[in-house]
């Protein structure tokens, strides 16, 4: 089967030289066209209102930067500089999201409709699987806030995440040696997606979501590892039975349903007991810290577990 | 295919020399990145990991001497033991920046790594497999060892194949960067068993085989 390339569109080509030239006349000011033009990186990032909330790490925010270009978002590409070097072509909007399954009221969201839910701002850390750690601002709003109008039946026990599918957008999902099925699957049990620390998040740094950072909508759960977290989600299904997720079926020895961060269960190539935090310590500096169990988040989280082996569910 | 101009005699000695600075050129480009923050947020495992993949093919390299030499007729084995030293110059950076700038002499972190991670187990292995060859890389111990030189040599073969190993262990997918270095590695060690007999079919339908591969 021959590979689908998608074409090489020059930026002229989308915006005439001439339209290009005139853009500040669009514009109410010369300040903000100089706004505008300093953000960018391949975003369609807007200024994003969100209220304050009490979900704040007391800990030194990860760089804008580091958090925008230090990604693993494989549908771009596998290595960490890709997601934002590639993800250029990708529309986040128009949007829509599809819940269903087990739910009295199947519905699909506009993206519009989704942005009307009260949206916060909070800081989470985020630890990697494989070994390095965030902090990061996002803007969003639980998931349970959203569950609540579809009114799950009392039948539905886990949730189930899909990623869109896109290879003409999306250069890591076409070509040879993809590195992963499509779509990206994730799921969680009901309590974990009910749980107050778990958001859709549709911001970071006080504007929308980059697209190399899962735009427009994307999965938050900050006590799990990264992977968990599912980004440009275009379907939520409520289901009776554990649901497949994608990295368990490609190594179900390293990847497992939970994986909720814990310091003593060692991934069978990273030893999970410390963390390197992103943009500190440079080159000789960096100082790898100690990873907390459901990274910091016990108080809040420990409880869904009760009885749970920890080390047999990973 | 034309063959190469040869290169002077009195050259052999500048141009061994000059190989030994360039192969260490990419080290210290990367260095100088990960230094001055060229290399991203997370320099350290970044830095490891390019010169990781150097060390993989400078080995590869260092393989592609022979068939090179059987199958078109270009003798660069003078710049073997460059490349083979090479190789092992940069796994040693490769093991340094992880043991001193990622797990910061931390050697409880770095003996449970080797113990229980099998990636990290082959790749020391590599390592410590890599010490005799680099030691007895030198006219000395090729007259001193005599036959005894080729037979420890033939080492390399169980490196190269480690050293692939130990790189598709590390990466959470094997992607076409990773496919490429394994391929050639692959292709490099099977084409020893294949060899006598290749040589001998040459030998025999070329009787002046010598010159014949010269110009092949």
């Amino acid at each position: 089967m021959p590979a689908y390339r998608p074409p090489r569109i020059p930026a002229s080509d989308i915006t005439p030289h001439h339209i290009y030239l005139s853009r500040r006349s669009f514009l109410g000011s010369a300040a903000t066209a100089g706004l505008a033009l300093a953000g960018g990186g391949g975003a369609l990032a807007a200024p994003l209102a969100a209220s304050p909330s009490s979900f704040k790490v007391n800990e030194p925010l990860t760089p804008k930067e580091a958090v925008t270009t230090y990604n693993n978002f494989y549908e771009f590409g596998v290595n960490k500089e890709d997601p934002s070097q590639n993800a250029g072509a990708f529309k986040p909007t128009p949007w829509s999201v599809k819940i269903d399954g087990m739910v009295g009221k199947p519905k699909v969201f506009g993206l519009e409709e989704l942005m009307k839910i009260k949206q916060e701002e909070r800081t989470y850390r985020m630890r990697c699987v494989e070994g390095w750690s965030m902090v990061i601002p996002w803007i969003g709003f639980p998931l349970a806030a959203l569950l609540d109008q579809v009114e799950p039946l009392g039948s539905a026990k886990y949730v189930s995440f899909e990623t869109v599918v896109r290879p003409e957008e999306m250069p890591g999902q076409g070509g040879f040696f993809q590195p992963l099925p499509w779509p990206y699957i994730e799921g969680l049990r009901l309590d974990e997606a009910r749980h107050p620390l778990t958001i859709l998040a549709t911001g970071l740094y006080g504007e929308t979501l980059p697209n190399q950072n899962g735009a427009p909508i994307r999965l938050v759960v900050p006590w799990k590892y990264g992977f968990k977290s599912i980004k440009s989600i275009v379907r939520i299904s409520l289901v009776e039975k554990q649901p497949e997720t994608t990295w368990k079926n490609s190594n179900a020895r390293e990847y497992g349903f939970y994986s909720n961060v814990n310091p003593a269960v060692d991934h069978p190539r990273w030893s999970q007991a410390t963390e390197q935090r992103i943009g500190e310590g440079g080159f000789f500096g960096a100082k790898r810290r100690a990873t907390l169990p459901f990274n910091g988040y016990a108080d809040q989280v420990a409880s869904l577990y009760q009885g749970l082996d920890l080390k047999a569910n990973y | 295919m034309m063959a190469l101009p040869a290169l002077p005699r009195r050259y052999h000695a500048a141009s061994i020399w000059s190989l030994y600075l360039l192969g260490l050129c990419p080290a210290a480009w990367y260095f100088y990145q990960a230094a001055t923050g060229g290399l991203g947020f997370n320099p350290v495992k970044e830095f490891e990991h390019v010169i990781g993949i150097w060390a993989l093919r400078l080995i590869i390299a260092t393989l592609a001497v022979t068939p090179l030499r059987d199958l078109a007729g270009i003798n660069w084995m003078r710049y073997r033991r460059a490349l083979g030293l090479l190789a092992f110059y940069y796994v040693l950076i490769h093991f340094t920046v992880y043991l001193l700038l990622d797990l910061q002499l931390n050697f409880a972190a770095v003996g449970g790594d080797i113990i229980r991670r099998p990636y990290i187990t082959i790749g020391f292995a590599c390592l410590l497999l890599l010490i005799p060859l680099a030691l007895t890389s030198n006219n000395w111990s090729i007259r001193r060892l005599s036959s005894g030189w080729s037979k420890l040599h033939k080492l390399i073969y169980l490196i190269a194949a480690g050293g692939a190993l130990h790189y598709v262990l590390a990466v959470k997918s094997v992607t076409f960067v990773p496919f490429i270095h394994v391929a050639l590695i692959c292709l490099l060690l099977a084409y020893r068993p294949l060899r006598k007999p290749l040589m001998k079919w040459k030998r025999g339908s070329k009787p002046t085989g010598r010159q014949a591969s010269s110009n092949a």
